[in-house]
């Protein structure tokens, strides 16, 4: 702590001190439920009205949206975001439900958007009255997103969209979408256009959200059936073909690589994590409880060697992550691209090695009581293809490493 | 084993300091000036017959440019004249030697001085300074089955002689010195040899590796004398699990340098060459497992930095780390090799090309202190406490 005093502004001590007085006694107590740890996970309305109102009083008191100006509702500081999230999570607080509002909406409405749209709704997006999603990926356009054939029509000052969007998370509570929309078919990266459109209420009633259900059963995103939504010229971002542009913006931000910090809080439920010698290694430990011809899973050598390359491998991503940032040794970029494919690939086949281990208990589901480790493996693998798919596949991640630190020529 | 308390005492950069990154930066022009890649060809490939034998080839001249550099002294101590330096410096070190794939005694050499700093005695200290003073080592202990236990050396000293053979020792055609493991009344115990010892016969292997020479050490009543005893009686093996890390990151870090080299060749590669009208990288066939490639080498330097940090700072996770290591560059070599040979398609499989030398540099390297799978199940008794 004495470190980031040394490195904060007089404006950011300050406000640092302010947050640790505010936090000292405005975090709420524990919900009736588990506690959340990313505002993906909302999935009821009893998580959203605990969450929503979390968000709503950390806004009130200044810790969300600090570095946008006072006139569009932020708190009209310098770089103090950073502080607000490092005071929030060391004091474990709840997280927020509006992730995709704070975080990819609000900057990308911030450089793009009028005047107007900018007093008008980032004030609420911040407070969390209103909740927003992310309408990019499409049946026909996932990891070629140039490619979205939703089609906004001009007519006159007005917009008609006709399309279908899908992986939508929290677009159930959603009052507002960010929209990657095609207004042009003849021109592929000029063609799109970028919009905040309603999707629900009487604005956006010819919008339809169904629920998707995943590959574990569970809910969590949606996908949206737009039928001649008519909307105001007003709701478009920067100009018409400048649709792709605007879309960096957002996914720069969904990165954390673009110049606005994310207001973001969390840390609620988690204890203190010791430092577990390799012993304690979750794998490991299973595989000694599980039972394989008689003995210990462990026992049997083609199981250890396995685990152990799990073991290795989960050492590895560590040191990995502490090997880039030393000068002379390692070429930052190289190995922080590297980041996702390496950890989502390694989450998938520790699953897997999981499931071998358990053998035919691995075939109970989370929701049996006699299931080894609670379930967590075969939920574990299931929902794994949900990391090694979103947000840029591991092909698409390869693709990045092959062009970007290789050179070698663009797939397309 | 992993203490959490200790962890906390690492260098977060691993102790990668401005000595360490001038040593390495020396290194690298070293090998750019003396050793690019068409001059290793003429050197180490020149004949492509093996049958008449093998020829050990090495260039002299380069050789005593690393002896001049000090290269040998970097780990011996301060007091014995050496330059001490840390286990990170030597690993950054000896990677641009793999990656210029260097013919000579270096890695061999350094790994006997962390087993003599390990010894601890006058007469281990005398064979340091003979190392700070130039000469060249090579460690051999291994019995007719490529064993790399401690305790596996057939090799028998008794009333001052030594009688049998020794196996699979590195560079043997180039050192002056051996230090070898032989078994007085039964016990391991480690002894130094020169080269030229009345006795002693140099039998060389025929191997794949164009860069190194290999070969067995047959000992016919060869006489010792007491000063050349370098262990303390009954300490050797516990010396040698000392050095073990060292042994092993040593290796990892030739091995990581070279896959560097194979990756950056391959790219290269990739980016000119032309097939259907477009260039070899543009299709994700090529493009895919040079990426999977990187990431495995990236990981296995991961490791690599992680274990000679534990040596320099946290020697009771050394040897954990270490095995973590070694199986990780294998991992990343045995794919990588194959892939450097298979994406130059037709002319990775001729002898003109470069890779090839490489991908037997790498195979060699894979074998040496035991492949990946040896280094798990190593791995598994040191956690599970089973042997």
């Amino acid at each position: 702590m004495s470190e980031n005093k040394k490195k904060d502004t007089p404006e950011q001590e300050a406000f640092r001190q302010y947050c640790r007085e505010w936090l000292a006694d405005n975090v709420p107590e524990a919900p009736p439920f588990k506690p959340l740890k990313s505002g993906a996970e909302v999935a009821t309305e009893e998580h959203l009205a605990y969450y929503g109102a979390w968000q709503k009083s950390a806004y009130d008191a200044g810790l969300v949206g600090c570095d946008y100006p006072i006139e569009y509702g932020g708190g009209g500081k310098t770089r103090c975001q950073s502080v607000a999230n490092q005071e929030m999570l060391k004091a474990k607080t709840p997280i927020m439900p509006g992730a995709i509002g704070l975080g990819m909406a609000a900057p990308t409405i911030y450089f793009h958007g009028s005047e107007e749209l900018k007093r008008r709704l980032l004030p609420k997006l911040f407070s969390c009255e209103e909740i927003w999603c992310q309408g990019f990926s499409e049946p026909g356009a996932g990891s070629d997103l140039a490619s979205v054939q939703t089609f906004a029509e001009r007519k006159g000052d007005k917009w008609i969209i006709n399309g279908h969007k899908v992986w939508t998370s929290t677009a159930q509570f959603a009052t507002w979408m960010i929209l990657l929309a095609r207004t042009e078919k003849s021109d592929k990266y000029n063609g799109l256009t970028y919009f905040v459109v309603p999707i629900k209420s009487e604005l956006g009633k010819s919008v339809t959200v169904r629920p998707l259900i995943k590959i574990t059963g569970e809910t969590g995103f949606n996908e949206e059936i737009f039928d001649n939504l008519e909307i105001d010229d007003a709701y478009r971002l920067d100009d018409v073909g400048k649709g792709w542009q605007v879309a960096m913006t957002t996914l720069a931000h969904e990165r954390g690589a673009g110049p606005m910090t994310t207001p973001a809080s969390g840390g609620q439920g988690i204890t203190e994590r010791k430092e577990t010698g390799v012993r304690e290694f979750g794998l490991l430990k299973l595989a000694q409880t599980c039972m394989r011809n008689g003995s210990a899973a462990i026992d049997d050598p083609v199981i250890r060697d396995k685990v152990m390359s799990m073991l290795i491998r989960q050492v590895g991503i560590k040191q990995h992550r502490r090997l880039r940032s030393v000068a002379g040794l390692a070429d930052y970029q190289r190995l922080a691209l590297q980041d996702k494919l390496l950890s989502t690939e390694y989450l998938q086949e520790a699953a897997a090695v999981a499931l071998e281990v358990e053998g035919v208990a691995g075939t109970l589901s989370n929701f049996d009581e006699k299931a080894p480790d609670n379930g967590k493996w075969p939920l574990a693998y299931l929902s794994s293809f949900g990391s090694t798919i979103a947000a840029g596949t591991s092909e698409i991640q390869r693709n990045i490493l092959g062009e970007r630190v290789l050179g070698l020529d663009k797939s397309k | 084993m992993s203490g959490s308390t200790q962890r906390a005492q690492q260098p977060k950069n691993f102790g990668f300091d401005a000595d360490a990154l001038a040593l390495k930066d020396v290194a690298a022009k070293l090998f750019q000036d003396n050793l690019p890649i068409h001059t290793l060809h003429a050197l180490v490939a020149n004949d492509s017959d093996l049958q008449n034998g093998f020829v050990c080839h090495w260039d002299e001249e380069l050789w005593k440019k690393v002896v001049d550099l000090g290269w040998l002294m970097v780990a011996v101590p301060e007091r014995l004249g050496g330059m001490q330096m840390s286990a990170v410096a030597v690993a950054s070190l000896v990677e641009q030697v793999g990656q210029a794939a260097m013919p000579g005694p270096l890695v061999p050499t350094l790994g006997a001085c962390y087993i003599l700093d390990a010894c601890g005695t006058d007469n281990a200290d005398a064979a340091l300074s003979l190392i700070a003073s130039g000469h060249s080592f090579s460690y051999g202990a291994s019995n007719q089955h490529g064993s790399w236990e401690h305790d596996a050396s057939e090799l028998t000293f008794e009333e001052g002689k030594l009688s049998g053979t020794l196996y699979f020792v590195q560079d043997a055609q180039k050192v002056d010195y051996f230090l070898i493991n032989a078994k007085l009344d039964g016990e391991t115990t480690l002894i130094v040899v020169p080269a030229n010892l009345p006795g002693l016969t140099i039998q060389p292997d025929t191997i794949l590796d164009l860069t190194r020479d290999q070969a067995s050490l047959k000992f016919d009543q060869a006489e010792i004398e007491e000063s050349q005893i370098v262990s303390i009686p009954g300490k050797a093996i516990e010396a040698m699990n000392t050095a073990l890390p060292a042994l092993l990151t040593l290796v990892c870090a030739d091995m990581c340098g070279a896959a560097e080299w194979q990756l950056q060749t391959t790219a290269e590669y990739a980016r000119t060459r032309k097939q259907f009208d477009r260039n070899l990288g543009f299709f994700q066939a090529v493009k895919h497992p040079l990426a999977d490639f990187m990431v495995a080498i990236d990981l296995a330097r991961s490791h690599l930095y992680n274990a000679v940090c534990a040596i320099d700072h946290e020697a009771g996770s050394a040897e954990q780390f270490a095995r973590m290591a070694k199986s990780a560059a294998n991992d990343a070599a045995g794919f990588g090799s194959k892939k450097s040979v298979q994406l130059h398609g037709g002319i990775g499989f001729t002898w003109e090309s470069a890779v090839h030398i490489y991908l037997k540099r790498q195979l060699h390297s894979q074998t040496l202190w035991g492949d990946a799978a040896y280094q798990r199940q190593k791995l598994a008794e040191l956690i599970l406490g089973t042997s």
